[in-house]
């Protein structure tokens, strides 16, 4: 029977309440460890097409008379429209389209960042649309921009609420406490750049319209383009058959999408709207620069009695405010905790999620200040660490569904024991060290989410479900659940996904929840076929459906018996048996959260500020693994995105007048394969027992939270300096030596004088 | 204006305009995607071909200059309808995630190890340092670059 209830949502630590209807049978859990396919290293399913170039992606697709579009963007942060004249582009060779303020409003006459849309052009080629772009003439209005987020913060200049938060009482805890350590921790602005960049093809089509885009959710593009154009739902088709990467700025329509949907109308053409790379690196979302005040302290024995902050997330124009306090509220069972989060709204490029948003950045900050306090106490980190373990989430002490953090330590500790021996290997201006930081986020998934399930005379059986793949091998970990519940070999199964028209809804992959939300509801439906083939036989072999399973391509009895699938199916001739399958709600009254622990070793050359990675170890806890192989390829690649973020990564803009300085990957310096470091990935694959028919959690994001720190982390131990400011440029790494050595002098100066 | 080259061993022409890139060409009039265009300016390495055996980015030569040469794009690595090495040995590393720098890559691993066939880790990191890739990570890449050379 369909049950009607009340659950809780969350995607990228944001929690709504929902509605869901539940209609399904709980399924047996499968044992913990490596499965028949379930748990294996599997290759990709689709990655021939895309080692052969075959995989059709949103960038390659080709319509007839398909135009092509550029923007026009503003050069100011903030700026007017006094007039605008569209003409000297309309006559413009090959046009045959163009839009301004006045047509669309995603387009505006007032800029709030360099970058925010203003006209477009549709041209034959986008060669055209560009030349087109550049004859429009507009007279500006250049105004003072807003570029500072201290000073957005004096002027009470927000996106959204200021964040305050206590339990206990910070006061008081710091009253208590024996050492207290504060510091300010900064972090850049990083961008995505995804390899695709941003964008969308629209074509309307039998009174609707279809939308090719590159995204991480193709329900959510169809459910803004239909508010956006006042359509039904159901008239809005969105398509992304293989995506390349997201990590966060591909949730949301953007810009270009409504862009290339007017466009297409007004010349009943299909339209392409492709950013740049120039584009993408100002106008397609960005990880937000934060500025952390913050405070720990603690009693001799390592006990902490307060942690406190002040947060502020330099939002840009427009965006949310993720939670960066939220590591300090949850990661230790310290009582008394107070932060306060302040959403700067600037005039500079507006934020999109990227790779665990906020926790990232104030992982760096936490981590970083608890090995101050180490240092001071005295304490080994790990010990630190462990000494101050929550057992249940201290927001509101709710326990967790599962947390294996100590486990994660215990299995760090050959790694950590290497201390001496990594020091050892200083020689002249290199010294070596090591260090470690702990991760916290969520990755639960959520309902709703739903899969169908074929089965045909042949015994092989095609997923069918609506949603997108969008790098990680989401095809081939849907196949695999369902083989493994199906008991057919991995090749046997197909999965159709991609299109809204075919299949039914499938959640966001975003905040790590594709495996943890599709997975369960892929489950679901291969076990409603497969009673359904168990019924079949019974009948068929007179025998009762208890004594029956499905192994191996056969179905089996507990007395021996054995018939191959196609037995049964084969009866079916062009019949099919049909499954369907939904995600169950999360536990009640728990907490879903994953966690791990990453040591690096680094060393550094104290004359030239140069940081070298030497290795990371990461080990994280995030329930059942599904494919060891492709676990293994999203750690390494978080660890990776990481250290670009720790060391080089940086939008530069203009701080006089908020143009964004770096808009080429040469210039904004992402890590390359010369970067890549010894990694050592270990998952703790324990199954959530509470958490769904599988017990997994999402994985996508764990890895690169705690990079940032355990790197810095490791400088502390080589060096003796400490790093407040992300990316740990030469000067950063120089100016934290000099402060080091300042410091170390005026305290020989003091005992001298004692 | 018109040129005549060899894309994959096939003769082909291409009506072009003389500012327009060999990577243009390729994916808008020769029916070929495989090559990637993520910057347009050699900075990323996703559009790497060969032009006479020579690695190149796609996006930095002109459709023009290819005349009466010869080019090898991803499409055509495999010979005969089988796999190149390079191809089935960044499959089964794990080496590939989206997808969109792995042409890119695997032509440039398949140029490295027709030069050397026994390259070091310096070697692998030298010849794909021009390759990015924001998705793997390059561990498993690296993998299929051994795995690639043990099985050639």
């Amino acid at each position: 029977m369909a049950r009607l209830i009340r659950t809780e949502k969350e995607v990228e630590g944001r929690y709504e309440e929902v509605w869901i209807v539940v209609d399904e049978d709980a399924l047996d859990r499968w044992p913990a460890g490596p499965l028949t396919t379930v748990g294996q290293r599997v290759p990709r399913v689709d990655g021939l097409a895309r080692a052969r170039g075959q995989a059709l992606f949103t960038a390659d697709l080709q319509l007839p008379g398909m135009l092509h579009t550029a923007v026009l963007r503003s050069p100011y942060a903030r700026a007017r429209v006094i007039s605008i004249d569209l003409e000297p582009a309309r006559s413009a060779f090959g046009v045959r389209a163009v839009i301004g303020p006045a047509d669309l409003d995603q387009l505006t006459d007032e800029p709030g960042y360099v970058g925010h849309a203003v006209a477009a052009v549709a041209a034959d080629t986008f060669g055209q649309a560009q030349a087109a772009a550049e004859r429009i003439v507009v007279e500006w209005d250049v105004l003072e921009p807003l570029l500072d987020a201290d000073e957005a913060v004096r002027q009470e200049s927000f996106v959204s609420d200021v964040a305050n938060y206590e339990r206990g009482d910070f006061e008081r805890g710091l009253g208590g406490a024996d050492v207290v350590v504060e510091a300010e921790y900064r972090t850049q602005v990083v961008v995505h750049n995804s390899l695709e960049t941003h964008q969308a093809v629209c074509h309307w089509e039998d009174d609707g319209i279809t939308i090719y885009i590159s995204t991480q959710y193709i329900w959510g593009i169809r459910a803004s383009m239909a508010d956006h154009l006042g359509l039904p739902p159901d008239k809005v088709r969105v398509i992304c058959h293989a995506m390349g990467g997201g990590f966060g700025a591909k949730n949301s329509p953007g810009d270009y999408t409504p862009i290339a949907a007017e466009l297409a109308k007004r010349t009943a053409r299909p339209v392409r709207c492709a950013l740049t790379r120039r584009e993408e690196n100002v106008a397609a979302g960005n990880r937000n620069a934060t500025i952390q005040r913050l405070t720990a302290a603690a009693t001799t024995d390592g006990t902490l009695v307060a942690l406190g902050g002040d947060f502020v997330n330099a939002v840009g124009y427009s965006g949310w405010s993720a939670t960066t306090e939220g590591p300090m509220k949850m990661l230790y069972a310290c009582d008394n905790v107070r932060t306060t989060q302040y959403p700067a709204k600037l005039n500079l490029p507006p934020m999109a999620a990227f790779r665990a948003p906020g926790f990232v950045e104030g992982t760096f900050g936490l981590e970083c200040l608890l090995d101050e306090l180490a240092v001071k106490l005295g304490i080994d980190p790990l010990e630190l660490r462990r000494m101050n373990y929550a057992d249940s989430d201290r927001t509101d002490d709710r326990p967790f569904s599962s947390k294996n953090l100590a486990e994660c330590y215990r299995r760090a500790e050959p790694h950590w024991a290497k201390r001496d021996e990594v020091r050892a290997r200083s020689r002249g201006p290199w010294k070596h060290g090591i260090g470690l930081a702990s991760q916290i986020w969520y990755g639960g998934g959520g309902p709703p989410s739903y899969a169908w399930i074929r089965v045909g005379s042949d015994g092989r059986a095609q997923v069918v479900t609506a949603m997108q793949d969008i790098g990680t091998g989401t095809r081939t970990a849907m196949a695999q659940i369902a083989a493994e519940e199906l008991g057919i070999p991995l090749d046997h199964v197909q999965v159709s996904l991609g299109d809204s028209a075919r299949g039914p809804f499938a959640s966001i992959s975003a905040g790590s929840s594709t495996v943890p939300s599709m997975g369960p509801a892929v489950r679901s439906a291969a076990a409603d076929a497969k009673r359904q083939i168990i019924e079949i036989a019974a009948q068929r072999f007179h025998l009762e459906e208890r004594v029956l399973d499905l192994r191996d391509g056969q179905i089996v009895s507990t007395d021996g018996g054995s018939w191959p699938l196609t037995e049964v199916t084969g009866l079916l001739e062009s019949g099919q048996i049909l499954g369907q399958g939904a995600r169950g709600p999360n536990p009640a009254g728990m907490q879903v959260l994953t966690f791990g622990v990453q040591v690096a070793e680094v060393a550094v050359d104290v004359e030239t500020g140069e940081v070298r990675v030497d290795k990371i170890v990461a080990i994280h806890d995030v329930g059942r693994v599904i494919n060891a192989l492709g676990a293994e390829s999203q750690v390494e690649g978080g660890i990776i995105q990481g250290i670009g973020h720790t060391l080089s990564e940086e939008r530069i803009d203009d701080p006089a007048t908020g143009s964004i300085l770096s808009r080429t990957l040469d210039a904004y310096r992402m890590p390359t394969i010369a970067d890549v470091p010894e990694i050592v990935s270990e998952l703790v694959d324990i199954p959530d027992e509470h958490l769904t028919n599988l017990g997994s959690k999402g994985l996508g994001e764990p890895p690169i939270i705690p990079v940032a720190a355990a790197i810095a982390n490791a400088i502390r131990d080589a060096t003796g300096a400490e790093i407040r400011s992300l990316p740990i440029t030469r000067e950063e790494m120089l100016r934290a030596l000099r402060e080091a050595e300042a410091r170390e002098k005026e305290r020989r100066g003091a005992a001298a004088a004692v | 204006m018109r040129i005549e080259l060899s894309v994959n061993g096939e003769p082909c022409e291409a009506d072009v305009w003389e500012g327009e890139s060999l990577l243009y060409a390729l994916r808008e009039r020769l029916g070929l995607p495989g090559s990637k265009n993520a910057c347009e300016q050699g900075e990323c390495g996703s559009c790497s071909v060969l032009l006479d055996g020579k690695l190149v980015c796609a996006c930095l030569v002109l459709a023009a200059q290819a005349e009466g040469h010869e080019i090898v794009t991803v499409e055509g690595l495999a010979e005969d309808g089988r796999l190149h090495k390079v191809q089935e040995a960044f499959v089964a590393a794990g080496a590939v995630q989206c997808g969109f720098c792995t042409p890119g890559l695997v032509v440039a691993t398949a140029d490295l190890l027709a030069r050397n066939v026994y390259p070091s880790d310096d070697d692998i990191r030298e010849a794909l340092s021009g390759n990015l890739c924001r998705c793997t990570g390059y561990a498993k890449i690296f993998d299929a670059v051994r795995m690639a050379a043990a099985s050639l």
